[in-house]
C-alpha cells in the first residue's frame, strides 16, 4: 500500500479515537454560550477560539466527530447490506430479475444526482438525524449493488463455485459461503469511499440547513453559522473546514490506496 | 445499421421509463409531507374554510392516486379523478403547477433562474477542463515522477475539499483580502469566476485523474510507437495522438458530471448568493415550504441529468467504435 494510504489510516484512526473519547477530550461544554467571549481568537483557554455565541470551537469539533462518524458508519453499514443483497440477487439469478434490477432499478436511482435526491427527501420528510441517515441510505445502496452484481457475475463462473454446486450446495450456501467472501475486496474499497461520501453529504446537508439542526455540533452546521462572519473572523470557519476536509481526505486515501493495492493492473502503473 | 437502430430505440425506451419513474417518485414525495401542505403553509391559525380554499385551488382536495385506502372504507377506486394524472396531464402541456406561495406558474419561476445555473455549470466545466487537461497530461507523461505525485495529491485534495469550504476560502482570499472580485452576487461578468472555480474544483480533480490514467494507457499502445518511429516530436505524439484518443473516457465523465454540477450548484449558489435554480429551490422552495416549487425544481434538474447521461452514452458509442461493435 502506498504512503498516502497509511496517512489516511492514521488520520481516520485519530478521528475515531476522538469520537470515542470525546467527553474526555473536550475542554468545555459544547452548548454553553458566553456572549462576552464571542469570536475569541485561539488561546490557552479556547484552543480553536470561540464562535458567534461564545461556544468553544475545539470542543464542538471534538463532539462533531461523533455525529460525522455515526452518520458515516450507519449509512455505510445499512446501504452496504441492502446493496450487497440486491446486487447478489441481480448477479446470481440473472434473467429477468437482473434485467429489472440492474437494467431498470439501478438506473432509476442513478437518474437523480445523489445530493439532489437527499435534499428532496429531507425537504419533504423534514430535517433530523434519522431522516438524514434514511436519505443517505436511499442514495447510497446502489453503488454497493452495482459492485456486488459485477463481482457475483465474475465469481460465479469460477471452478470452485461449479464444484460446490456439483457437491450439492444450495443457492444460499453458494452465495454466502463461496461467492460473497471472494467479492468482498472491491466492497471494502466502496465502503471506504462511501464513508467519505457520507461524511461529506452529512456536512453538505447540514450546511444547507437540511441536516442535523442546531445546536448539535455538526461540522456542516458550524460552517454555515461561521459563514456570515468569516470575513472578520476566519478561524471560526477554518477549524471545522479542516476537520471535514481531513476526515474525507483520510477515507478517500484509504479507499484509493486499497483499490490500487487490490488491483494488480493499477499497482504496476 | 439495424443493430444501431435497435440499440437507439432501446436506449430511448429506457430513458422514457426512467423519466416516468422519476416523475412518479417526485409526485409521491408531496404525500410524505407530515400533516398537510395547507396546514404547513397557512399555519395553525388557519380556518377550515381557508384550508379548503387552498386545497381546492391547488387541486389538493382530489384523491392522490387511481385508488386510495382507508381503514373505514378499504380500497376505493378513484378512476381518472386523481392528482397523479393531473400532474402528468399538466406536465405534458408544459405546466408544472402553481407555486403554493406566489401563485405564479412554477415553470415561469424555474425558467427565470435556470439559465443562470446552466451558465454557472458550464463555466465550472470550462474551469475543470482548463485545469485537468494540462495537469493530467503532465502527470501521465511523468508517471511516478514528482509532478505526477503532486498532481495526484492535488487531485485527491480537490475531491475531498467540500465546496462549502473551498468557496468561503476563495471569497476570503480573492474578495475580502485582495479585493479582486465581489464576494457575492452576479452584477459584473467577472463575478462568475469565483463560483465557477468553487464548483469546478472537485470536477477538475476527478478529470485530472481520468486524463492521467488515460494518457498512461494510450502511451502503451502500438500507434504511439508507430508515431514515434515516424519521427514525430513527443509533444505532437502526446497532444495530437494520445490526447485525442485519451479524451474519450473524459467525455463520458464530463457528461455524467453535468448532473453532479447541477446538484452541487445548490451549495455554490448559496455561498455566493448566485440567483440560480439551486437558490430558488432552497430559499423559495424548501425554506418557504413551497412544495410545488420543490417538485418542479427537482424534476427539472433530474430530467436534465437523465437527458445529459443518455446523450453522453450515445456520444461515447459514436466516438469509440469498439463499444459500438461489442
Amino acid at each position: 500500500m502506498n504512503r498516502l494510504t497509511y496517512i489516511g489510516i492514521v488520520i481516520a484512526s485519530i478521528v475515531v479515537l476522538v469520537a470515542i473519547f470525546a467527553p474526555l477530550l473536550a475542554t468545555h461544554d459544547v452548548g454553553t454560550q458566553n456572549l462576552e467571549m464571542r469570536f475569541a481568537m485561539p488561546s490557552a483557554e479556547h484552543w480553536f477560539g470561540t464562535d458567534g455565541l461564545g461556544r468553544d470551537i475545539y470542543s464542538r469539533i471534538v463532539f462533531g466527530a461523533r455525529i460525522s462518524l455515526q452518520v458515516g458508519i450507519t449509512v455505510v453499514v445499512v446501504s452496504g447490506v441492502i446493496g450487497i443483497l440486491i446486487g447478489s440477487i441481480a448477479g446470481f439469478y440473472g434473467g429477468w430479475i437482473d434485467k429489472f434490477l440492474s437494467g431498470y432499478l439501478f438506473n432509476v436511482f442513478l437518474a437523480f444526482p445523489g445530493l439532489l435526491l437527499a435534499i428532496a427527501l429531507v425537504a419533504f420528510l423534514g430535517a433530523g438525524l434519522g431522516k438524514l441517515i434514511l436519505a443517505l441510505c436511499i442514495i447510497g445502496w446502489v453503488g454497493y449493488a452495482r459492485v456486488m452484481r459485477g463481482q457475483v457475475l465474475k465469481v460465479r463462473e469460477y471452478d470452485f463455485v461449479q464444484a460446490a454446486r456439483a457437491l450439492g450446495a444450495g443457492n444460499m450456501r453458494i452465495l454466502f459461503s463461496h461467492i460473497l467472501p471472494n467479492a468482498i475486496q472491491p466492497l471494502i474499497v466502496q465502503a471506504s469511499l462511501g464513508m467519505a461520501g457520507a461524511v461529506l453529504s452529512e456536512a453538505s446537508l447540514s450546511f444547507l440547513g437540511l441536516g442535523i439542526p442546531p445546536p448539535a455540533p455538526s461540522w456542516g452546521t458550524m460552517i454555515e453559522e461561521a459563514r456570515q462572519y468569516f470575513s472578520i473572523t476566519p478561524h471560526v470557519l477554518f477549524f471545522p473546514g479542516v476537520a471535514i476536509a481531513l476526515t474525507v481526505l483520510a477515507f478517500n486515501f484509504i479507499g484509493d490506496g486499497l483499490r490500487e493495492y487490490l488491483d494488480p493492473k493499477q499497482r504496476t502503473r | 445499421m439495424k443493430y444501431k437502430l435497435l440499440n437507439l430505440i432501446r436506449q430511448a425506451a429506457l430513458m422514457l421509463l426512467v423519466i416516468w419513474t422519476v416523475v412518479s417518485l417526485v409526485t409521491v414525495l408531496i404525500e410524505l409531507v407530515p400533516g398537510s401542505p395547507a396546514m404547513t403553509i397557512l399555519g395553525e391559525t388557519a380556518t377550515a374554510e381557508q384550508i379548503d380554499n387552498f386545497n381546492r385551488k391547488h387541486g389538493l382536495d382530489r384523491p392522490a392516486f387511481f385508488f386510495s385506502y382507508s381503514a373505514e372504507s378499504g380500497f376505493v377506486w378513484n378512476g381518472a379523478d386523481n392528482r397523479y394524472l393531473d400532474y402528468w396531464t399538466g406536465l405534458l402541456k408544459g405546466d408544472l403547477g402553481t407555486s403554493f406561495r406566489t401563485d405564479r406558474p412554477v415553470l415561469d419561476l424555474i425558467l427565470e433562474r435556470y439559465p443562470s445555473t446552466i451558465k454557472l455549470a458550464l463555466a465550472a466545466m470550462l474551469v475543470a477542463i482548463g485545469i485537468a487537461i494540462p495537469l493530467g497530461v503532465l502527470a501521465g507523461t511523468n508517471k511516478n515522477g514528482i509532478v505526477d505525485n503532486i498532481a495526484s495529491f492535488v487531485a485527491l485534495l480537490g475531491i475531498s475539499l467540500p465546496t462549502f469550504v473551498v468557496g468561503p476560502f476563495l471569497v476570503y482570499v480573492f474578495a475580502v483580502r485582495l479585493g479582486w472580485f465581489s464576494p457575492t452576487g452576479s452584477l459584473y461578468p467577472e463575478d462568475i469566476i469565483l463560483p465557477a472555480v468553487t464548483l469546478g474544483a472537485a470536477l477538475s480533480a476527478i478529470l485530472t485523474r481520468m486524463v492521467r490514467s488515460s494518457v498512461i494507457e494510450e502511451l502503451g499502445e502500438d500507434y504511439v510507437r508507430t508515431a514515434r518511429a515516424k519521427g514525430l516530436s513527443e509533444r505532437k505524439v502526446v497532444y495530437k495522438h494520445v490526447l485525442k484518443n485519451g479524451l474519450i473516457p473524459v467525455v463520458t465523465v464530463l457528461g455524467l458530471q453535468l448532473g453532479v454540477l447541477l446538484a452541487g450548484a445548490i451549495i455554490t449558489e448559496k455561498i455566493f448568493s448566485w440567483q440560480g435554480l439551486g437558490l430558488l429551490l432552497l430559499d423559495d422552495g424548501i425554506r418557504k415550504l413551497d412544495y410545488r416549487l420543490v417538485q418542479g425544481c427537482v424534476l427539472v434538474i433530474s430530467i436534465t441529468f437523465i437527458i445529459a447521461n443518455t446523450l453522453t452514452d450515445l456520444v461515447y458509442r459514436w466516438l469509440d467504435p469498439r463499444i459500438r461493435l461489442s
